[in-house]
């Protein structure tokens, strides 16, 4: 145990309630973002789920280890690659109907209200919660490792110590 | 349909999301990334001005005529506005390769500018009310984050104070599209034109038009709503700055607002007031406050101010040769107002200066940026045979053929004042001796000359544009029929 990062962050109980509860968070962010267009939620709400169990895990555990449980080039690669997923549905819509965003996965009828079912829609989904995700998450690690500073009545952007990635 | 339509929008917004991508691991990459991914819009741009054509994105069936899918619209002004946004943003980025040396993140600038260059485009090409405002906040955000892009306290006190009233005027817009909507129960330009069409406005129909019009006016920094241009636009990277006073406040702000005022709201004489008259304010105090700045890029800002209130005035006019004036002005305005900041860029960049107390001999030390300067200079300040003339002239005829001789009068004296502010530029930058200091000083690289050199023959260009005939321009034509041909959706 003689991690560097291991006394950073919040008290044990805060980071062993912690390490339980990320594995269901982002348990429950996949479900929504996989059920988005049968019950209520999306890409977009299932993503926000998706970022928070990261938060914590960086909130709790510090930007040391935070940092190792999503990387920030990682999260900004998933975050081009959610949106370059999303687009290339689009332009696939061009390729394979002739129209932009037009549904070219068919589904038959009986395949409603199935998890396999809706067309372009659980893709489109995916997209939206890879990015969301991401993208949230790296809002607050840039957040905190950026800050504006007052020095001799002027202000700078300076990055924090502990930043290193 | 159509699918060059989507595409300027696609385009742009992948390459935002590619270039971060690949030139992690490629440092050249972004920069021939993004001069190709301009380049293939400009000409995209180019081949789109004589289409047309209503886009239905997915195609999704309209049960008894409802639009129920996002609609892309491009008629004859959405193509006037690609073009320009798409050939500036060319020049742009053909002058970023070597001036952006200078910062440190060139892979984060070229997402941001695709971003709002995608923003842009999306406004101009979108059909319905939800849209224009997403589209609006990615160019506004991607705009903000560019401003303070330097990150010096200029620069982040400019992005702020842009940033917040950014955020009023979206929130203004915002409300605007709730009232719409829940008044009209559409979100789809065309069909709310057609719920409005043969029936005075309502009064929350009124309120809706006067929030677009603080909310866009602002975006158009307008006078009351200025505060925000003279700190943000020279507190930008120099390519940004020609971006956002060459297209931004005008995809934004003038062009949205002539949108919604004469092809949805279908132009009352009350609201052409209200843009006529924030006109003639914006270009009375915008001269005035520019012609004492002694910072290059803070008076090229004010000036701005300036010309966009030639444009709200023209198109406030209401009558044919007023639109037209007013469109050709747009044009002209985003051409030789991006040249001038590309030009203080490079002065900046060969000297570390652009305050004009400082700077002189300059014409010897930097022929090119002294030529096209002068040019741009010339353009703005209405001398013939460039551009800036013919759409001055144009605006005036419409003044005095309207009955309104008062503001044909103010647009004649602001014009002299505009000149003599940039006779002050040409003397103290480049025709006075030099100060000492400036041995060092040597032309702007190729690409920033090349740049330059392009706008320089576009203004020169675009004034052939008014010998096709001055009442209406090749161009400017269909943009001006798109306009007169009233509320979208009617015969």
């Amino acid at each position: 145990m003689n991690d560097p990062h291991a006394k950073e962050g919040m008290s044990l109980i805060v980071k062993t309630v912690t390490r339980w509860l990320k594995g269901f968070l982002l348990l429950y962010g996949a479900y929504i973002v996989l059920y988005g267009h049968l019950t209520p939620g999306g890409g977009f709400a299932g993503g926000v789920i998706v970022a928070c169990a990261f938060i914590l895990v960086f909130l709790a555990c510090g930007a040391g280890i935070g940092h190792r449980t999503l990387g920030r080039l990682a999260a900004s690669e998933l975050d081009s690659a959610g949106a370059l997923i999303f687009t290339a549905v689009g332009a696939l819509g061009i390729a394979l109907g002739g129209v932009f965003f037009r549904n070219f996965i068919r589904t038959p009828p009986e395949a409603h209200f199935r998890l396999l079912s809706s067309g372009v829609i659980p893709v489109c989904n995916i997209a939206i919660g890879l990015k969301v995700g991401t993208s949230l998450f790296m809002v607050l690690a840039i957040l905190s490792a950026v800050h504006v500073a007052v020095k001799g009545g002027r202000r700078r952007m300076v990055r924090r110590r502990e930043d290193k990635s | 349909m159509d699918n060059l339509t989507p595409m300027f929008v696609v385009i742009p917004l992948a390459a935002g999301f590619v270039i971060p991508m690949v030139s992690r691991r490629l440092r050249a990459a972004s920069d021939v990334f993004g001069v190709l991914v301009m380049s293939a819009l400009a000409v995209m741009a180019a081949a789109g001005a004589r289409r047309g054509g209503v886009y239905a994105v997915g195609d999704w069936v309209s049960p008894q005529g409802i639009p129920l899918g996002i609609e892309m619209r491009l008629d004859g002004l959405a193509a006037l506005l690609l073009i320009a946004v798409n050939a500036i943003g060319l020049a742009a980025v053909v002058f970023s390769v070597d001036y952006m040396r200078r910062y440190t993140s060139k892979l984060r600038y070229y997402s941001l500018f695709m971003f709002m260059v995608a923003g842009m485009n999306g406004v101009v090409l979108s059909g319905d009310f939800f849209n224009l405002f997403v589209f609006m906040e990615i160019a506004a955000i991607a705009s903000y984050a560019l401003v303070g892009f330097g990150c010096g306290h200029e620069e982040l006190e400019a992005s702020f104070k842009y940033l917040v009233l950014g955020s009023v005027a979206s929130a203004f817009i915002l409300i605007g599209v709730a009232i719409v909507y829940n008044m009209t129960g559409t979100l789809n330009m065309a069909h709310v034109a057609t719920r409005l069409a043969g029936q005075p406005l309502g009064r929350p129909m009124v309120l809706a038009l006067a929030l677009f019009l603080c909310g866009f006016g602002l975006k158009a920094a307008l006078v009351p709503f200025h505060a925000w241009l003279p700190d943000a636009h020279p507190s930008a990277p120099a390519p940004v700055s020609a971006m956002l006073s060459g297209v931004v406040i005008k995809a934004l702000g003038i062009y949205v607002m002539a949108r919604l005022l004469f092809n949805v709201f279908g132009a009352g004489a009350a609201a052409l007031a209200v843009l006529r008259g924030m006109g003639a304010l914006s270009m009375v105090a915008g001269v005035m406050l520019a012609i004492g700045q002694w910072d290059m890029k803070r008076l090229f800002a004010y000036h701005s101010i300036s010309q966009i209130g030639y444009v709200a005035l023209a198109l406030g006019l209401g009558t044919p040769l007023g639109i037209a004036g007013g469109l050709f002005h747009m044009l002209n305005h985003s051409i030789f107002k991006s040249l001038l900041f590309l030009t203080a860029g490079a002065v900046e960049y060969a000297t570390g200066t652009r305050d004009l107390k400082r700077l002189g001999g300059l014409r010897a030390r930097m022929p090119v940026t002294a030529g096209t300067s002068f040019v741009a200079s010339m353009s703005i300040a209405g001398i013939p045979p460039f551009n800036g003339f013919w759409s001055k002239l144009i605006i005036v005829l419409a003044c005095v053929q309207a009955g309104r001789h008062g503001l044909a009068l103010a647009a004649v004296a602001v014009s002299l004042l505009t000149l003599a502010s940039f006779l002050k530029v040409q003397r103290y930058a480049f025709f006075e001796a030099a100060k000492g200091g400036t041995e060092h000083v040597r032309e702007a690289p190729p690409l920033m000359a090349l740049a330059m050199v392009l706008l320089a023959l576009l203004c020169a260009g675009t004034s052939l544009l008014a010998l096709t005939g001055i009442a209406s321009p090749a161009l400017i034509d269909r943009a001006a029929q798109a306009l007169q041909a009233g509320v979208f959706g009617l015969p």
